[in-house]
């Protein structure tokens, strides 16, 4: 076992306006390693990949990588990358509207008297996709791919660049089960080739079952650095939230058979919208947390958004609490009563510059029209009542957004609908990317919610935290409703065979 | 400190350090520039001359910034709108003829014809951008090219005076008020603006459209309809700014009237801080660099710069201001300053 340090970070300190991001913190990384950086949101996991890679700069503090004399000071990621340091962020980070092969050559493409050499480049990009197990054409352009994909395509371009330290800041919380075990197989290569590997991640069996050693951050101060064999779960769940870990288990609902099922909030028959979504029939009554479940791309974003409009439906009937509605954008929607929390929360979620004010209040606004302007002082309270009530972890309510930790946005985004008193709230992966604590909150949250009579529609890859919250379950599978499962048949085993067909779901 | 640090974090500082440092060039340079004389009533002086001459500038920036906040591209073309506003409005007053010495028809009639036009073709660069989803500069230079060709068609091919001196009022000095009428106009105009962006919540769509397009939709808003709305808006003000041109000059001249006006008018709206990159914006950071604009043009001449060199010292005061206000370089500079610091204690 080799045991060589490659990169070693002592004495971070990095504050944003108002917060404290990162306060005296140490890390080091060894050749051959994979290792953990752990914390929940906010506890300054990203800001400290950040300050490695040049993309925030830090106060003080000194980081030293092996084969540099002294301390280096990355001020961008391209110095990062020249100092053998490459990234895969959290959210897909690539032009979404060049080819494949550009993407893993960008910056770097193979030359032929001073022009782009299409042949090698397309041919070299196949090598490397090839090498992965991906098979897609490299020469169309990345939007054609799921996010899945996407995201395998920016971890082929940080392998490729012979990367000492590898840095993958949540690579798995958009990839289904097998392609995390394809990216685990490829993980331990680059391992036995000597690779330092940071993982930053909130699964905790993916920690263990491909970790060596874990770094734990709580509220950008440094808890300690452990063995993985020597830290049991339990223990690594208390250190990062500083304190008795609440027991997701314990909130499983009580009695949730009450919900009683009269009153249809909606009902549609035979919506579709060509190339996403096959027809399908749902009804959704008051009370209830439906799930949708189903791999990636089986449809799952693509129902709901053909019920709220996000994509126009083009064919079927749609009934909101009994009356026929024609939604021809998201508006119309919401007018009817609706709210949707979008999966890809930095594209079409958070509105980056604007204020968390702004953005708590904003689809209210929309909804009364533009003459009708929230007074200050309504949209101070409403903003207030929501950072309140959701513990929304933000300097000021002035702050912008994108200053706010992921799980943090999320919240003030699920403010923002509940603001809107919705009947009906659809939730398209909500705790993606998100720590355990605020996770446990989030399906607390959503189960009150449907006991004071919300009908929501909840979807997450995480069959547990689905079992945990929802009263019933719609199957998908490659963009059809395969089936329903009722709240006695919601088990595990259940579950994975309507996912995966053959018996009938 | 800290308060040093609050003034300098202020939205507006940059563009206001701007403005002074435009002006303090004169303090050195030509103090007369300050000097303000009574003259039959009115006030004369450079100052003057400069919120006066800038008054169309800053009517257009204000159309140009919601454009620039809404949509993330241009307008090209404010200038040539401004043209065949103004030629219509001669057409009309002049009753189809080249020169009239008394109104063909009523004033205000002109007046509408010419916003009527502004606002049409506002609402067709609108059409392209939103709805079409034509990039808006490829969008606009249809009128930014078609626009004074139809104005000679209007004209044909001749300039047009209306030698009436109520028509001169507007972009002169109506009788008892010793300030141009123009500089009210300009005010009005921002005033009114302004109001509608704080009194509705048309502010905040617009930067929400203007960041986030897609997360604008899904919270309920149709960006379709609110870039449609700037577009016409900025047309609008072209055709307000057509108006004071003319009666400047009480004719019209389709080839030279409002030239070269668009990119005063973007400039504008960058000096005055905004991201031409669209989303948040502030209004009076344009009007702000609408008058920066004007007191380096005036500021030259009274350096008697000859005209045709005007454009070179403009364009190097320009990259001086522009450079300040570039985070860029601000980073640059801290780099700069850290290096030496560390070569500092290292020694």
């Amino acid at each position: 076992m080799e045991n060589r340090v490659i990169l070693t970070m002592r004495h971070i300190d990095k504050n944003f306006p108002g917060v404290v991001a990162l306060s005296n913190v140490d890390f080091t990384l060894r050749a051959g390693e994979v290792h953990a950086l752990m914390g929940e949101n906010g506890a300054g996991k990203s800001t400290l990949i950040k300050v490695l890679t040049g993309v925030e700069e830090f106060e003080s503090g000194e980081i030293h990588i092996e084969g540099r004399e002294g301390t280096i000071i990355n001020r961008s990621p391209q110095e990062a990358q020249a100092n053998g340091i490459s990234t895969v962020y959290q959210e897909v980070n690539l032009c979404p509207n060049l080819s494949v092969a550009e993407n893993l050559f960008i910056g770097r493409e193979p030359k032929k008297a001073g022009l782009i050499d299409w042949k090698t480049m397309n041919k070299k990009s196949k090598e490397i996709l090839d090498n992965l197990d991906i098979d897609i054409d490299v020469t169309r352009t990345l939007d054609n791919y799921s996010i899945a994909i996407q995201q395998m395509i920016a971890i082929a371009r940080a392998v490729d660049m012979s990367a000492k330290v590898l840095i993958l800041d949540e690579p798995t919380s958009s990839l289904d089960d097998g392609e995390v075990e394809k990216l685990f197989v490829l993980m331990r290569k680059l391992k036995a080739q000597g690779v330092g590997i940071i993982f930053v991640t909130h699964f905790l069996e993916q920690v263990y079952e491909i970790c060596d050693r874990i770094t734990v951050l709580r509220n950008g101060t440094l808890v300690g650095e452990y063995e993985v064999e020597k830290l049991p779960r339990v223990q690594l769940v208390a250190k990062m939230m500083g304190k008795d870990f609440d027991d997701l288990a314990a909130i499983k609902k009580e009695g949730v058979s009450t919900v009683k099922k009269d009153q249809v909030v909606i009902d549609a028959k035979g919506l579709s919208h060509t190339g996403t979504i096959k027809p399908f029939d749902i009804e959704i009554h008051k009370g209830e947390v439906i799930g949708l479940t189903g791999l990636l791309g089986s449809g799952r974003s693509e129902l709901a958004r053909a019920i709220y409009g996000a994509d126009k439906a083009d064919k079927g009937e749609l009934k909101v609490n009994g009356k026929k509605l024609l939604v021809g954008a998201p508006i119309d929607a919401m007018m009817a009563g609706m709210g949707y929390l979008p999966e890809n929360r930095k594209e079409e979620g958070i509105i980056a510059d604007l204020s968390v004010r702004e953005n708590i209040i904003i689809a209210l606004q929309a909804k009364r029209g533009m003459f009708k302007l929230l007074s200050r002082k309504e949209q101070e309270e409403f903003t207030d009542k929501y950072i309140d009530m959701l513990q929304i972890k933000t300097a000021d309510r002035e702050t912008p957004i994108k200053q706010l930790s992921g799980g943090n946005q999320q919240k003030v985004i699920l403010g923002r609908w509940l603001l809107t008193d919705p009947d009906f709230l659809i939730l398209d992966e909500p705790t993606r990317g998100i720590d355990i604590g605020t996770k446990t909150e989030i399906q607390k949250l959503v189960l009150k919610f449907a006991a004071e009579g919300m009908a929501v529609m909840f979807i997450s890859s995480e069959i547990e935290e689905m079992i945990r919250t929802c009263s019933r379950m719609a199957v998908l599978r490659d963009g059809m409703k395969v089936g329903e499962l009722e709240e006695h048949e919601l088990d595990q085993v259940n579950i994975m065979k309507a996912i995966a067909g053959g018996d009938k779901g | 400190m800290n308060k040093l640090k609050k003034i300098t974090s202020y939205r507006l500082f940059l563009p206001l350090v701007c403005l002074a440092f435009v002006l303090l060039l004169n303090v050195i340079k030509t103090p007369s520039f300050f000097r303000i004389s009574v003259n039959n009533g009115v006030l004369y002086g450079y100052i003057i001359d400069v919120i006066n001459r800038a008054s169309e500038l800053v009517i257009l920036a204000v159309g140009m910034t919601l454009v620039v906040a809404a949509s993330g591209g241009t307008d090209i073309s404010v200038g040539a709108v401004s043209a065949l506003s103004g030629a219509v409005c001669c057409y009309v007053l002049a009753g189809g003829e080249q020169s009239a010495n008394e109104y063909h028809a009523p004033y205000i009639l002109g007046v509408l014809a010419a916003v009527a036009v502004g606002l049409i073709c506002g609402a067709w660069n609108g059409f392209l951008v939103a709805k079409m989803k034509i990039q808006p500069m490829v969008a606009t230079l249809i009128l930014f090219t078609a626009g004074r060709g139809i104005a000679q068609l209007i004209t044909d091919g001749q300039m047009i005076y209306v030698r009436v001196d109520h028509f001169k009022q507007l972009g002169a000095f109506i009788e008892g008020i010793p300030l141009p009428t123009p500089v009210f106009v300009a005010i009005i105009v921002v005033l009114l603006t302004l109001l509608l962006l704080k009194k509705t919540a048309l502010g905040l769509y617009i930067e929400t459209v203007g960041i986030n397009a897609k997360a604008a939709r899904l919270v309920g808003l149709n960006s379709v309809m609110i870039q449609f709305l700037t577009y016409t808006f900025c047309g609008l003000c072209s055709g307000i700014a057509g108006l004071i041109i003319t009666s400047r000059v009480y004719s019209i001249d389709a080839n030279n009237a409002g030239l070269n006006m668009e990119l005063d008018a973007i400039l504008a709206v960058a000096l005055g801080g905004n991201s031409l990159g669209g989303g948040k914006f502030s209004l009076i950071g344009s009007v702000i660099g609408a008058y920066t604009i004007q007191a380096l043009t005036t500021t030259l001449y009274a350096m008697s710069v000859p005209a045709d060199q005007i454009p070179v010292y403009k364009a190097i005061v320009v990259v001086i201001i522009v450079s300040l206000q570039s985070p860029e370089l601000m980073r640059m500079w801290k780099n700069f300053k850290n290096r030496i610091g560390v070569g500092k204690k290292v020694a």
